[in-house]
């Protein structure tokens, strides 16, 4: 390094590094940046702009923006998979038909025998 | 809750400081980085970016714009930056801390501490074995070793340090010297095994002094057994605390046999290990004695370790009088390493060569995972400091570690539990302090030692000062600690 001299072992290490990542900037192919460190967000069904089960403020669901009765219809209308809830797509497509208003209805969603 | 949605943006970074240390030496700056541990010389550019950033986080084209108002070419500012960031000195985006590792579960051992007897011929009052603050419970236990137990202890050591080319037995007791028939066994056997595996096994011991005769003299040069005495002065200072049963001091006992031990004792260093308590802290007439006028080889301070109300604890007062002395003759050993000279106080000497490895601990010590203890009967302790404690034993000898226990004690000494530890800058070498200390003093061996922080880092900012000041002038005279640490 041009500014700083390393004067222990661990110091020499980290000269090493930089010297490789700062000397060898003309290799290029197949090379791309480290991703910068990021906070983990599980990705999977459930995007990360779709309530999970959460609570509000108050510690309550009350005051959610989106009901979490919401959720029921992230796993049965879109996705195949086998989830917790029956699945629209193939085998269960009438399960809400009881269910106007998941907020208020959401009691008549009955278990689902195969 | 709706989360608002995490757009990528294409800002450029924000530049802010890094975790470091600055200290300077012989005219000379320098940069410890936390936590690596690691020591880099600087100069005027590096001065300049750290100062431009001390007054706030700055995205890369005004930060260079400030480092070329302060005097540097524009191009030669782009690659500080680049270099400075890799080497995290200056950071981007939000602080992740790395975890610090763990050691692996197999750990090999490397260090046995044998405890050949719990008893001794002194009283010491402060002594944590036998004083108020013991945490021995040594009722109903054997007193002395026996061969069958140091020889397991020995076998065990063999068979749990696979890879290590180089193993250590340290004699400790009670008075080690009560037990010398049992001593001289175990060098006969450790050597003779350890020859047939191909190992290479050394000796070391802590003695008060008292039993010292020419033949154990001879026996203890013939093997080139490490030996440190337990001595706190002259004769004033040292017959304070460290007395008989019937309250004679010890001093005029020892002092011809610790004479004879040095001069007739040429296979290795001789040290001494000083306790420092409240009426004895005059630190520099201590060393003087110890290393002019009885000739030791090296010379060691601690304060005692005790809970606060004992009469012989150091008060802070006190403390910042040891910690001026320590400068004193932390100021001469840089004036001998200059030029090339040893000094022999290995309060200096020991910070010097885990600054030149550039440590980052996970633990403050070997305890529990390179080192172990072995009591008389046979229990194993994390270190010779739990030995025949009943709460800290970590098995036994012949049922081998007890791998539960050991984690337990290992998860709580382990710096990434000791949160206070987590914002200061002398965590890589200190990692919390003593699990001994922290035990008598908070009744945890995980608790951080908090009583002693600014003592630490005031310490370890004048080792630090040493280590520029020689790298700086006289950079061969660090070569020695980089080879004492590859020989262990």
């Amino acid at each position: 390094m041009r500014h700083m001299r390393p004067l222990n072992k661990k110091a020499a290490r980290i000269d090493n590094y930089v010297v490789s990542r700062t000397t060898e900037d003309d290799v290029v192919a197949l090379q791309s940046p480290p991703a910068p460190a990021r906070p983990h967000v599980p990705m999977a069904c459930s995007l990360m702009f779709t309530p999970g089960w959460e609570v509000d403020a108050a510690g309550g669901t009350a005051g959610l923006c989106q009901p979490v009765e919401r959720d029921i219809y992230d796993c049965f209308v879109s996705c195949y998979w086998p989830a917790q809830v029956p699945d629209h797509l193939n085998n269960a497509p009438d399960w809400t038909s009881k269910c106007a208003s998941a907020t208020k209805d959401w009691r008549n969603l009955d278990l689902v025998f195969p | 809750m709706i989360a608002t949605p995490v757009i990528a943006t294409a800002e450029a970074p924000v530049y802010r400081l890094g975790e470091f240390h600055r200290f300077e030496g012989a005219g000379e700056r320098f940069l410890y980085l936390v936590p690596a541990g690691a020591i880099f010389q600087v100069d005027q550019a590096v001065d300049a970016l750290i100062e431009s950033l001390s007054e706030g986080a700055a995205p890369l084209d005004q930060l260079i714009e400030n480092l070329v108002a302060r005097g540097l070419e524009a191009d030669d500012a782009k690659q500080l930056v680049t270099e400075m960031a890799h080497a995290s000195v200056i950071v981007t985006g939000k602080a992740w801390a790395e975890p610090v590792q763990s050691p692996p579960a197999d750990f090999p051992l490397q260090t046995l501490v044998l405890n050949l007897t719990n008893q001794c011929n002194l009283a010491c009052q402060y002594c944590y074995e036998f004083g108020a603050d013991k945490v021995a419970t040594p009722e109903g236990k054997p007193k002395f070793m026996d061969f069958a137990t140091a020889k397991a202890s020995v076998d065990f050591l063999l068979q749990q340090s696979a890879g290590r080319r180089s193993i250590h037995v340290t004699f400790f007791g009670g008075e080690t010297l009560m037990n010398f028939p049992l001593l001289k066994q175990v060098v006969t056997y450790a050597n003779q095994v350890a020859a047939d595996n191909g190992r290479h096994i050394d000796f070391s011991l802590t003695t008060n002094a008292t039993l010292l005769t020419p033949v154990i003299i001879e026996f203890l040069s013939a093997n080139r057994i490490g030996v440190t005495v337990s001595m706190d002065g002259n004769k004033e200072m040292h017959d304070k605390l460290r007395v008989f049963a019937n309250g004679k001091g010890s001093y005029d006992i020892i002092a011809p046999k610790v004479r004879e031990l040095i001069q007739n004792h040429r296979t290795r260093p001789i040290a001494a290990r000083v306790t420092l308590t409240s009426g004895v802290t005059d630190v520099v007439k201590i060393f003087r004695h110890l290393k002019q006028d009885l000739g030791f080889h090296e010379v060691g301070f601690a304060p005692v370790t005790t809970s606060p109300n004992q009469l012989y604890a150091i008060n802070q007062r006190g403390m910042d009088g040891v910690l001026e002395q320590f400068h004193v003759l932390a100021d001469e050993y840089l004036q001998f390493a200059l030029r090339g000279e040893a000094h022999g106080f290995s309060n200096v000497s020991d910070t010097l060569a885990e600054l030149c490895q550039g440590v980052n601990k996970s633990h403050p010590c070997g305890a529990g995972l390179g080192l172990l203890g072995v009591g008389p009967s046979g229990d194993i302790a994390p270190c010779h400091r739990f030995v025949d404690s009943d709460q800290h034993a970590l098995g036994h000898i012949s049922t081998g570690i007890d791998r539960q226990k050991q984690a337990d004690f290992l998860q709580r000494g382990h710096i990434d539990s000791k949160y206070d530890c987590h914002t200061c800058w002398a965590r890589p070498l200190c990692a919390g302090g003593c699990h001994h200390e922290a035990f008598v003093r908070y009744g945890d061996t995980g608790h951080p030692n908090l009583h002693y922080c600014d003592w630490i880092r005031d310490w370890t900012n004048t080792c630090l000062e040493i280590y520029g000041a020689i790298a700086a002038r006289n950079p061969g005279f660090l070569e020695q600690f980089a080879e004492r640490k590859a020989a262990s």
